[in-house]
């Protein structure tokens, strides 16, 4: 591998020079070497497991390359913690925030880093520092209202906000964009810019080529651990980028799907009403029906009542009002469907949290393999379950679904975000549902594993299976979906056919506070 | 970004580590020893010897190893449906009382064939009911299993000692304990089998609850791990979330895992009450119930590790009394505190030591890979 220096620049911001890092026998990093101009946007983009993200916390100090150095606009250093990271002027954005929800936006920032003992002229004294900031990059958030009732834009710029504040000039974002609405989105590119303008360096990483092609000047791939390419944005393209991400050609995009004929409705559910325990309707009177033949995406920013609509769905959660029509079999509130009964009624589910609720972590593969499924006579023998069956059904999943590695006793969580994934769909999906609700199917699952469930749930469809599709990357609803429901705050506020969707309609929606039935 | 997460291979997590714990706990329990003056090769010596030097000191040993059996398997039956039992000193003490109204009422009539077995049956019964009254109070009431356990305990206790004194002493007796049982309500003694045989053993309560402690360390293993029911418990106790997703009804389930951790505690009773002591006595469970929280996770809750970690627990107490006997000064004190030691490093700090041998482990791999 060679690594291209960025041309034009004189010191770059950040260089690394053949980091290698290894846990155990997985080379996680191997002489991968990136350099950074200052005052640019710098992609970094690969698959799950690719090294990206080791690469990064090396930067910031979380671990310590095995061999290879670093240097910071031109001089070599050593940062053995983030503290030290911090020191040098990096400041990094989780993918997961860390703040305190309990505490105001303020004192977040303060955290840590309060300029003196007693708090009331420390907080005065940030405040006025933060007001000019503010005023300075355009990242504006209300400093007093608490982290607890703030919308995620509003979070991620007082992490950005929380990092300038510790004086960061070379800022690393993990995957920004994950939790925003497409607006959202565009408002965080927007602020980027302006940093960049002011002198920031931004290292993104991220795996939405789109948002690569848009914001960043040069971009880096890696695969396997190493670095397979960089370049200035101006000489790739989002194609190009997939492919070296992947290895091999992808398709991500829209497929002519055959719409089956002769639809009939295999569920529908009527003014389903969900309140929490404070009373807060988290399912607003919702209603829908599901064909057999389609793929119904549901739209809309996480937390606005998708995952409760799958749990209801699914009979995991009984509403506080409303019924439902699942084949010939109705249930209201009182008489709610439970997960078993789902199961008999062929109505499958792949849990938006894969780790908490579809597999059992301690587990070995085959024995998460059969849950739910661990009644079937096929999986007992009187009250022992049969094992040897368990692991031959478990081997054959493995087979059908490209479960790697292909191993029955590995243990559930030794595999790979994607391959945990394929395992559960081989599940839920080989006991040919007439009803599929699933969440989030590729949430954390690499390129070329993104494919290869979108192809299985268009099989599933053409095979008449009603789909109900419930996702945050519109993307994949775009790619996927016949018809889309979009929800916001519990209630649904539009409902287009797929032929009616773009993103700026579905961003709006998806935004919009009061229903606007369509 | 999660810290590097530990797996050592199984040779090192079940075998070495344990060992190297336990090597820890003497190496300090040794320090305190010489620090009283005492030599502590002595002490280890006369423990040693005291405890499998002759067959009547391994009659003791084995005699403890069976009560830490049974509470140990109910601490690790509880442990894997994500429930913490800390109840089982009350659950072994009402079981204890099931045995004794049992045998109280029924001795004088059936023969032991007929009765012994209605004895382990109502020991598990007795054991099962209360430890399911916490257990229904967790999952349909929402108050901790562990503070309810706790209370249970000194709840039995109190129990115990009121039936004892108002309705189970015999009139007239002085001392606060039922009447003998009938001779057809003893578990028989190992010594007494092997005299119908024509082989001579010294006298040792060692009974053949021991047996039943083995045969319920099989069933134990066969329900967690074999069984349907076990499958259902395991997938509550380590992913709940999952196990409601999966059809499987926590609730229930947290009833189950008590049910069983009760009786298997409750089991306790036929050692104690109908095996050695032939009446209900005062707090005749002398903290085994506790014991069995340190011998279940030393045995890393597994059936065979729990008849390890009950043998050595065996070995403690048998030779611990030798010790205090044979050597003056060294008090009965001095032995729970190496047993305290041993609970410390090996139970609580089990994995303390985990990361310096990934960290040798790896090494060592890394060079053979390399």
């Amino acid at each position: 591998m060679t690594a291209v220096v960025q041309a034009g620049a004189a010191v770059p911001a950040v260089r690394l020079c053949e980091i290698s890092k290894r846990f155990g026998a997985v080379k996680a990093n191997q002489g991968v070497s990136l350099s950074v101009a200052p005052g640019t946007v710098h992609g970094l983009v690969g698959e799950n497991g690719a090294g990206k993200s080791t690469l990064m916390a090396i930067l910031y100090g979380y671990y310590q390359a095995d061999a290879g150095h670093i240097e910071v606009n031109g001089a070599k250093v050593a940062i053995a913690n983030s503290h030290q990271a911090i020191a040098l002027g990096i400041g990094m954005v989780h993918q997961h925030f860390m703040l305190v929800d309990t505490l105001s936006c303020l004192d977040n920032v303060m955290l840590g880093a309060e300029p003196g003992f007693f708090l009331k002229p420390s907080s005065r004294k940030v405040r006025a520092q933060l007001e000019t900031l503010m005023q300075d990059t355009g990242l504006h958030v209300h400093l007093d209202a608490l982290v607890s009732e703030l919308p995620v834009g509003e979070l991620q710029r007082l992490e950005i906000l929380k990092a300038l504040y510790r004086g960061a000039r070379i800022l690393i974002l993990d995957e920004p964009t994950a939790v925003l609405t497409p607006q959202e989105t565009v408002q965080l590119f927007e602020t980027l810019r302006r940093l960049k303008a002011l002198g920031t360096t931004i290292i993104l990483i991220t795996h939405k080529l789109k948002e690569v092609m848009s914001l960043c000047d040069a971009v880096t791939v890696m695969r396997a651990g190493q670095v397979v390419q960089t370049t200035g944005i101006a000489d790739t393209s989002a194609e190009d980028l997939a492919q070296a991400m992947v290895g091999r050609k992808v398709n991500l995009g829209r497929k002519a799907g055959a719409q089956a004929a002769g639809q009939q409705t295999r569920l529908s559910a009527q003014n389903l009403t969900l309140r929490g325990a404070n009373g807060v309707a988290l399912l607003n009177e919702v209603s829908l029906r599901l064909n057999s033949g389609e793929i119904v995406g549901v739209a809309g920013v996480s937390g606005n009542g998708q995952s409760e609509l799958l749990e209801v769905l699914s009979g995991m959660l009984a509403p506080t009002s409303g019924s439902m029509q699942l084949g010939d079999t109705k249930f209201v509130q009182d008489a709610w469907l439970k997960p078993g009964r789902a199961r008999e009624l062929k109505l499958a589910h792949v849990p938006e949290d894969r780790h908490a609720c579809a597999m059992v972590l301690d587990f070995p593969a085959w024995e998460t393999a059969v849950l739910g499924y661990h009644l079937q006579p096929a999986y007992n023998q009187g009250p022992s379950m049969n094992h040897a069956v368990m692991r031959e059904q478990t081997a054959a999943m493995q087979e059908r679904f490209d479960v790697r590695p292909r191993d029955v006793n590995l243990g559930s969580s030794k595999f790979s975000g994607g391959n945990q994934q394929k395992l559960v769909l081989a599940r839920e999906i080989g006991q040919a549902p007439a009803v599929l609700l699933v969440g989030q199917p590729t949430r954390g699952v690499d390129i070329g594993a993104i494919e290869f469930i979108h192809n299985q749930l268009r099989a599933l469809r053409d095979a008449g299976c009603a789909v109900l599709l419930v996702s945050s990357e519109l993307d994949e609803i775009l790619a996927l979906a016949d018809r889309v429901i979009v929800m916001n705050s519990g209630r649904v506020t539009g409902e287009l056919g797929i032929e009616e969707c773009d993103e700026k309609t579905l961003g709006l929606l998806m935004a919009s506070d009061k229903a606007a039935r369509a | 970004m999660s810290g590097q997460a530990i797996s050592l291979p199984r040779w090192i997590d079940v075998g070495l580590l344990p060992l190297w714990n336990l090597m820890i706990a003497m190496l300090v329990a040794g320090a305190v020893v010489l620090a009283i003056g005492h030599s502590p090769l002595q002490a280890l010596t006369v423990l040693l010897n005291g405890a499998l030097g002759s067959v009547r000191g391994i009659g003791y040993t084995l005699y403890y190893t069976t009560t830490f059996i049974f509470t140990g398997l109910a601490v690790a039956v509880a442990i894997h449906g994500g429930l913490f039992n800390i109840g089982g000193e009350g659950q072994a003490t009402v079981g204890g009382l099931g045995v004794a109204l049992m045998a109280l009422a029924l001795g004088p009539l059936l023969p032991a064939p007929l009765l012994l077995p209605l004895l382990v049956l109502s020991a598990a019964v007795f054991g099962m009911l209360w430890a399911a009254i916490p257990a229904y109070l967790q999952a349909w009431r929402g108050s901790h299993i562990v503070i309810t356990t706790i209370m249970f305990n000194f709840l039995a206790a109190s129990l115990n000692a009121y039936l004892l004194v108002n309705w189970l002493r015999p009139k007239g007796g002085m001392s606060v304990e039922s009447a003998e049982f009938a001779e057809s309500a003893r578990m028989p003694a190992l010594h007494e089998l092997a005299a119908r045989f024509g082989i001579e053993l010294p006298s040792s309560p060692l009974n053949l609850s021991l047996v039943l402690a083995l045969l319920a360390c099989v069933f134990v293993a066969w329900f967690l791990w074999k069984s349907r029911a076990g499958y259902a418990l395991r997938s509550v106790g380590s992913a709940p979330r999952a196990a409601h997703y999966a059809g499987i009804n926590p609730k229930l389930q947290v009833l189950i895992a008590m049910g069983l951790s009760g009786a298997l505690a409750g089991m306790v009773g036929v050692n104690e009450i109908s095996g050695v002591q032939g009446k209900l006595t005062l707090d005749f469970v002398a903290g085994a119930g506790f014991t069995g929280i340190a011998v279940s996770l030393m045995g890393r809750n597994h059936p065979v590790g729990i008849i390890l970690a009950s043998l050595l627990f065996g070995v403690l107490y048998q030779g611990g009394v030798e010790v205090s006997f044979e050597l003056p000064g060294f008090s009965r004190e001095m032995v729970v505190t190496a047993q305290g030691l041993i609970v410390l490093f090996a139970g609580a700090m089990a994995t303390v030591s985990a990361p310096m041998f990934a960290k040798l482990y790896s090494k060592f791999a890394n060079k053979k890979g390399a």
